[in-house]
C-alpha cells in the first residue's frame, strides 16, 4: 500500500502533445477515478503511472520511491486491463498464478494463494478452464485475481469494465467496490463513463485534452463543476448551457429575451458581462402557469425514461431539457410552466469556460455554512 | 458457407468454373490418373499396349538400395532444412518484433530471398560454395581439401541445406512475425506487469502463441523440402557426388526423363504423391484444432 | 514500455546486423562477381569490391544466349500465368460462392484438392498430356460412346504450353473464396433490389471490392511464375522458347563435376533472373506479404 505523487507530468508522440504537466497526489488506500472522454490521456497517464510509457517530462512517485526508471516489474502495481489481456494457451490457474510463478515462488505455496484468490473472486470451480471457454464476466474475475495475487502496492484499471454488457457492468462495479473496501489497497481507475466514475470513486479527477480539469469527490464535482467541460461532461442528461449577459448582479439575460436569476452571493459576475449559464435538467422546477418568476418552455418532444420523462424544448432561443416526474404527460406543442432556482444556477467565463467568482473548495464552505 | 443470398442461373455458374475444372481435370487429375496406371503397369520392350503387374513396380523400387538412399537422402534434407530455417527466422522475428531502432529495415529485407528463384539460389550459393572459386574454398589454404562438395558428399549436403534455408527462412520470417504482431500488446504488457523480463516473455507468452505458425510452418517446409528443392539441387550437385543428394523429387526426374523408365518414376511419384498427401492432412486436422484456440 | 535493457538490446541489433549480412551477402555477391573478369572472380576468396567489367560481362551474356528474348519470354510467361490465375481464381469462387447448385461443393474441392499434388510429383504424366492434350478428351469422348477422331494437340515448346498447366489455382480460388465470403448478404440483396443481374453484381461491385486482393493475389502469382523452373525445362526443347529461369541451367556446365562454369557470365545471368520478383517484391512488399499469408491454407 502507497500513496502516489504524480508532478508536471507531460507526454509528447511525435509532433502531438498527449499530456500537458498533470500534476496529482493520491492518498494511501484512495479509490481515485480518473474520467474523461477518449483522447484525453487518461489511459496514457495511467500506463505512465504502470511503466508501460515512458515520462518525458516530470515525476512519478510511489510510496515515496521515485520510479520514473522503473521496469513495470519493479513498480509494485497490478493493473487490470480493458480486455482483460489473459494468456490464452494458460488455464485459469495458471493466468492466476503467472506473477508466482515468474516470482520464482515454491509450487505449493502458489497453489495455496492461487486457491485463495479463487475463492475471493469466486472462480473455485473453474481453475482449470481457458480463457476462451469462459464468459465475458469469468474473464473479468480472472483478470482481477491475476492483478490481487501480488498483494500489489497499487491497482490500476484501465476502463475495465466497457467490455461488458450493462447488467453485469453494474454488478462488476458493486464487485470491485467492495473488494477494495477489503483489500484497502491504493487504486486508479480509468473510465469514460461518469456513472461508473460517481459511483466508485473517492474522488474523481475530470481530464480533457491532457489537462485535468477538476480534482474533488463524486458530489462536489456534481455540485460545483470547476470548468463548463465538467459541468457538461457529469451528469445525465446532460446540464443545459447557453450564452448569458449579465443584467446586474443576481440577473442574466439569455438569448431571445429570456431574464433568468441567480444567487449574487455565489458568483462575482460584473454586468455587461458575457458568460454561459447552466442549470441541470433536474434541479429546474415545473410550477402551476401564472406562478411568479416563471417561465414558459416551449415543449418539442418528450424521451420517456420510465422512472420520469425528459421533455426537451425552447427557453427563449436555447435549446432546453427539463426532467418532469411521472404524472401528467406532456406533449409536444405545449407550453410548461418552469422556474429556476437561482441557487442552482452556474455560471462560467465564456472565454476560458472557469466557473465565474469563488473557488469550489470556498464554495463548499460557504454551502456548508 | 451457405449464403442466404444467391443467385440461380445455373448456366452462367457453370460456365464460370468450367475453365478451371477443364484445367483441373487435364493437367491435374488425368495425369495423376495417368501415374497411377503407369505404377501399376510396364512397357514392353517392344512397344504395344502397358502390361499390368500390380504391385511389381513397387517392390522393385522397395529393393533397391539406391531408391532408399535417396529416402534416406531426402528425410536428412528435410530434417536439417526445415530447422534451420524455422530456428534462424524465429530468432530474427522475434529480435525484429522488439522494434528497436531500424526494425522497419531488418524487416524490409529478410524476406527478400523468398522472392528468388530457386535455381538462381541454387547458383549463387553454388558459387559461394565452389571448390575452386568463390569463398568457403579459402578453408582450403590453410587445410587441402577440407571443403569441396564436388567430390564429398556432406559438404554437397551442407550446400543443398544451406541454400534451401536461406530461401525458406525469409518464408518463415513473414509468418512468424505476421503471428507475433497478432499477438494483442496488452498480452506483452500484462505478461510485464507480472514480472517478466523480454526473455522470459518470449519463452512463457510468445513462442506458445506461435505454436499454431510453428506447425503450419513445419509441414509447409517439409512438403517444400520434398518437392521445391528441385530447382536447388539440379544446380548445383545434381543429385551427386556418388547420389549423396540425390532426392527422391530428383531422382523420379531423372529416372524419368533421363532413364526413360516412366513406370518405375510413375510408382516412385506416387510415394512422393502420398508423402505429400499424408503432409497435408495432418495440415488440416490442425488447423481444425487451432480454431478453439483463437 | 520502458525495457531498459542495453545488454540485450546490443544483443538484438547484433543478430539483426549478423542476420541482414547473412540475408544480403548471396546477393551482393552474385552482383560483385558479375562485374570481375575471369581471372579475377575465380580468386579465392573473391575481392567483394566491384570490377570494371560490368558492362562487357552483361553485354556478352545478352548477346551470346540470346538473353533479352529469354527474359521476354520469362516476362509473357509469368504475366500470362497472372492474369489468367487472377481471372481465373475470381469467376470460379464467383461461381462456387454465390450461386446456388449442389455441385459447388464438390467442385471447390476438386479445384482444393490440387494443393496435394504439385507438379513436381506428376512430372512424367503432365508432361505426356502437354505432347497431346487431346488424350484426356479422347478418353472423355470414348466414355460417352461417341466416335469422334481428336487430332492430337501438342502443346511443347509453346507459350500455351508453357502457361496454361500453370493457370489453375487452388490457393487463388482458396484466396477469393475467402473474400466473397466476407461480403455481407446485404450487398447481394441490395443490388438485386437495385436490378442487377449476376453479371453486374460480379462487374460493379465484387471486382472493385477485391481489388486489393487481386493486386495481392497478383504479386505472389508473378513471383510463382518468374520462378517456374522445372516445367520449362520439360516443355521446351527448342532454345527460341526457353525462359530466363530454366535458361541459367543451360549458362553453367554440368553440376559441380568437370569445367566450372565461368562464373562471371553465370553471376551476371543470375542477377538478370533475380532482379524482375525481386523488384515487384519490394515495390509492392504489402500486397506481397499480405498474399502469402492469406493463401495460409
Amino acid at each position: 500500500m502507497a500513496d502516489i505523487e504524480i508532478r508536471g507530468i507531460t507526454k509528447t508522440y511525435g509532433p502531438t502533445r498527449v499530456l500537458h504537466g498533470v500534476d496529482l497526489s493520491i492518498a494511501n488506500g484512495e479509490f481515485l477515478v480518473i474520467l474523461g472522454p477518449s483522447g484525453c490521456g487518461k489511459s496514457t497517464l495511467l500506463r505512465m503511472i504502470a511503466g508501460l510509457e515512458t515520462i518525458d517530462g516530470g515525476e512519478i512517485a510511489i510510496g515515496g520511491t521515485i520510479v520514473n526508471r522503473l521496469e513495470p516489474r519493479e513498480r509494485g502495481c497490478a493493473m487490470v486491463f480493458q480486455n482483460y489481456a489473459l494468456y490464452p494457451h494458460m488455464t485459469v490457474a495458471e493466468n492466476i498464478g503467472y506473477a508466482l510463478k515468474v516470482a520464482g515462488r515454491p509450487k505449493a505455496e502458489r497453489l495455496a494463494r492461487i486457491g485463495e484468490i479463487a475463492k475471493i473472486v469466486g472462480l473455485e470451480d473453474y481453475l482449470d478452464r481457458k480463457p476462451s471457454q469462459l464468459s465475458g464476466g469469468q474473464r473479468q474475475r480472472v483478470a482481477m485475481g491475476r492483478a490481487m495475487i501480488r498483494e500489489p502496492k497499487v491497482f490500476l484499471f484501465d476502463e475495465p469494465l466497457s467490455n461488458l454488457d450493462a447488467k453485469l457492468r453494474v454488478q462488476m462495479r458493486l464487485e470491485i467496490r467492495r473488494l477494495h473496501q477489503r483489500l484497502g489497497a491504493t487504486s486508479i481507475f480509468v473510465t469514460h463513463d461518469q456513472i461508473e466514475a460517481m459511483t466508485l470513486a473517492d474522488r474523481i479527477v475530470v481530464m480533457h485534452g491532457g489537462r485535468v480539469e477538476q480534482v474533488g469527490a463524486p458530489r462536489t464535482l456534481y455540485a460545483t463543476p470547476a470548468t463548463r467541460f465538467v459541468a457538461s461532461f457529469l451528469g445525465s442528461p446532460a446540464m443545459n448551457l447557453m450564452p448569458a449577459e449579465i443584467l446586474r448582479p443576481g440577473l442574466a439575460r439569455i438569448a431571445g429575451g429570456v431574464d433568468i436569476a441567480f444567487d449574487p452571493a455565489l458568483f462575482a459576475a460584473v454586468p455587461g458581462q458575457q458568460v454561459e449559464l447552466g442549470i441541470r435538467p433536474e434541479d429546474v422546477e415545473l410550477v402551476r402557469p401564472g406562478t411568479e418568476g416563471a417561465h414558459a418552455l416551449a415543449v418539442q418532444f418528450v424521451e420517456e425514461m420510465g422512472a420520469s420523462r425528459l421533455v426537451h424544448g425552447r427557453l427563449g432561443e436555447a435549446e432546453f431539457a427539463v426532467v418532469q416526474p411521472n404524472g401528467r404527460g406532456t406533449e409536444g406543442g405545449e407550453t410548461l410552466a418552469i422556474a429556476l432556482p437561482p441557487s442552482a444556477i452556474h455560471l462560467f467565463d465564456i472565454g476560458n469556460g472557469r466557473r465565474l467568482g469563488l473557488e469550489p473548495q470556498r464554495l463548499d464552505a460557504v454551502r456548508a455554512a | 458457407m451457405q449464403r442466404r443470398a444467391a443467385f440461380d442461373n445455373l448456366w452462367l455458374a457453370g460456365a464460370l468454373i468450367a475453365p478451371q475444372l477443364l484445367l483441373v481435370l487435364v493437367f491435374f487429375y488425368w495425369p495423376t490418373v495417368q501415374a497411377l496406371y503407369w505404377a501399376f503397369s510396364t512397357q514392353p520392350p517392344f512397344g504395344g499396349a502397358n502390361q499390368w503387374v500390380g504391385w511389381q513396380n513397387f517392390e522393385q523400387i522397395f529393393s533397391d538400395s539406391v531408391y532408399w538412399n535417396s529416402v534416406r537422402v531426402s528425410i536428412i534434407f528435410a530434417i536439417l532444412s526445415t530447422s534451420l530455417s524455422i530456428a534462424t527466422a524465429l530468432l530474427m522475428a522475434l529480435m525484429v518484433d522488439r522494434q528497436l531502432a531500424g526494425h522497419r529495415v531488418y524487416r524490409f529485407i529478410y524476406f527478400w530471398p523468398y522472392a528468388i528463384a530457386a535455381p538462381a539460389v541454387g547458383l549463387a550459393f553454388r558459387f559461394i560454395f565452389a571448390p575452386d572459386a568463390g569463398f568457403v574454398s579459402a578453408v582450403n589454404q590453410f587445410a587441402p581439401n577440407l571443403w569441396n562438395p564436388a567430390l564429398k558428399g556432406w559438404d554437397a549436403m551442407i550446400l543443398i541445406v544451406i541454400a534451401n534455408s536461406w530461401k525458406m527462412a525469409a518464408y518463415n520470417f513473414i509468418f512468424f512475425l505476421a503471428a507475433l504482431q497478432a499477438i494483442p500488446r496488452t498480452l506483452i504488457e500484462a505478461a510485464a506487469m507480472d514480472g517478466s523480463g523480454v526473455l522470459r516473455r518470449a519463452r512463457d507468452v510468445q513462442i506458445p502463441l506461435l505454436q499454431p505458425t510453428l506447425f503450419f510452418l513445419l509441414v509447409i517446409n517439409i512438403t517444400e523440402s520434398f518437392v521445391d528443392s528441385f530447382g536447388i539441387v539440379d544446380i548445383t550437385t545434381g543429385g551427386g557426388p556418388a547420389r549423396a543428394t540425390d532426392l527422391m523429387v530428383f531422382k523420379i526426374y531423372s529416372d524419368g526423363f533421363k532413364g526413360l523408365d516412366y513406370s518405375m518414376a510413375a510408382a516412385q511419384s506416387i510415394v512422393l504423391m502420398l508423402l505429400v498427401v499424408a503432409l497435408t492432412f495432418i495440415q488440416f486436422r490442425y488447423v481444425e484444432r487451432r480454431v478453439h484456440y483463437a | 514500455m520502458i525495457e531498459r535493457s542495453p545488454l540485450l538490446d546490443a544483443l538484438t541489433h547484433a543478430l539483426m546486423i549478423v542476420g541482414l549480412i547473412v540475408t544480403a551477402f548471396p546477393i551482393y555477391v552474385v552482383f560483385i562477381a558479375s562485374t570481375h573478369d575471369l581471372p579475377s572472380v575465380n580468386q579465392v576468396p573473391m575481392s567483394l569490391i566491384p570490377g570494371n567489367h560490368l558492362v562487357e560481362n552483361y553485354a556478352k551474356v545478352w548477346s551470346k544466349s540470346d538473353f533479352g528474348a529469354k527474359m521476354l519470354n520469362s516476362l509473357i510467361v509469368a504475366v500470362g500465368v497472372t492474369v489468367g490465375k487472377v481471372i481465373l481464381a475470381a469467376i470460379s469462387a464467383f461461381s462456387i460462392v454465390f450461386f446456388r447448385y449442389r455441385l459447388r461443393m464438390v467442385f471447390f474441392w476438386m479445384i482444393f484438392i490440387t494443393l496435394m499434388l504439385p507438379l513436381e510429383v506428376r512430372i512424367v504424366p503432365t508432361y505426356a498430356v502437354a505432347a497431346d492434350v487431346a488424350e484426356p478428351l479422347r478418353w472423355l469422348v470414348w466414355l460417352f460412346g461417341i466416335e469422334l477422331a481428336l487430332p492430337p494437340v501438342n502443346l511443347l515448346n509453346s507459350y500455351t504450353g508453357l502457361i496454361l498447366p500453370l493457370i489453375a489455382t487452388a490457393t487463388g480460388t482458396f484466396l477469393y473464396r475467402q473474400f466473397f465470403l466476407t461480403i455481407p448478404d446485404s450487398l447481394v440483396e441490395a443490388a438485386k433490389m437495385d436490378g442487377a443481374g449476376p453479371v453486374r453484381f460480379f462487374i460493379e461491385h465484387l471486382l472493385p471490392l477485391s481489388r486489393n486482393n487481386m493486386a495481392a493475389l497478383a504479386t505472389i502469382m508473378f513471383v510463382y511464375a518468374w520462378n517456374q523452373y522445372l516445367w520449362p525445362l520439360l516443355i521446351t526443347t527448342e532454345q527460341s522458347m526457353a525462359t530466363a529461369t530454366m535458361q541459367l541451367q543451360k549458362i553453367v556446365p554440368g553440376p559441380l563435376f568437370g569445367q566450372p562454369p565461368i562464373w562471371n557470365e553465370a553471376m551476371a545471368a543470375t542477377l538478370m533472373v533475380m532482379v524482375p520478383p525481386l523488384l515487384v517484391v519490394i515495390f509492392m512488399q504489402h500486397y506481397f506479404v499480405r498474399g502469402l499469408i492469406a493463401s495460409d491454407k
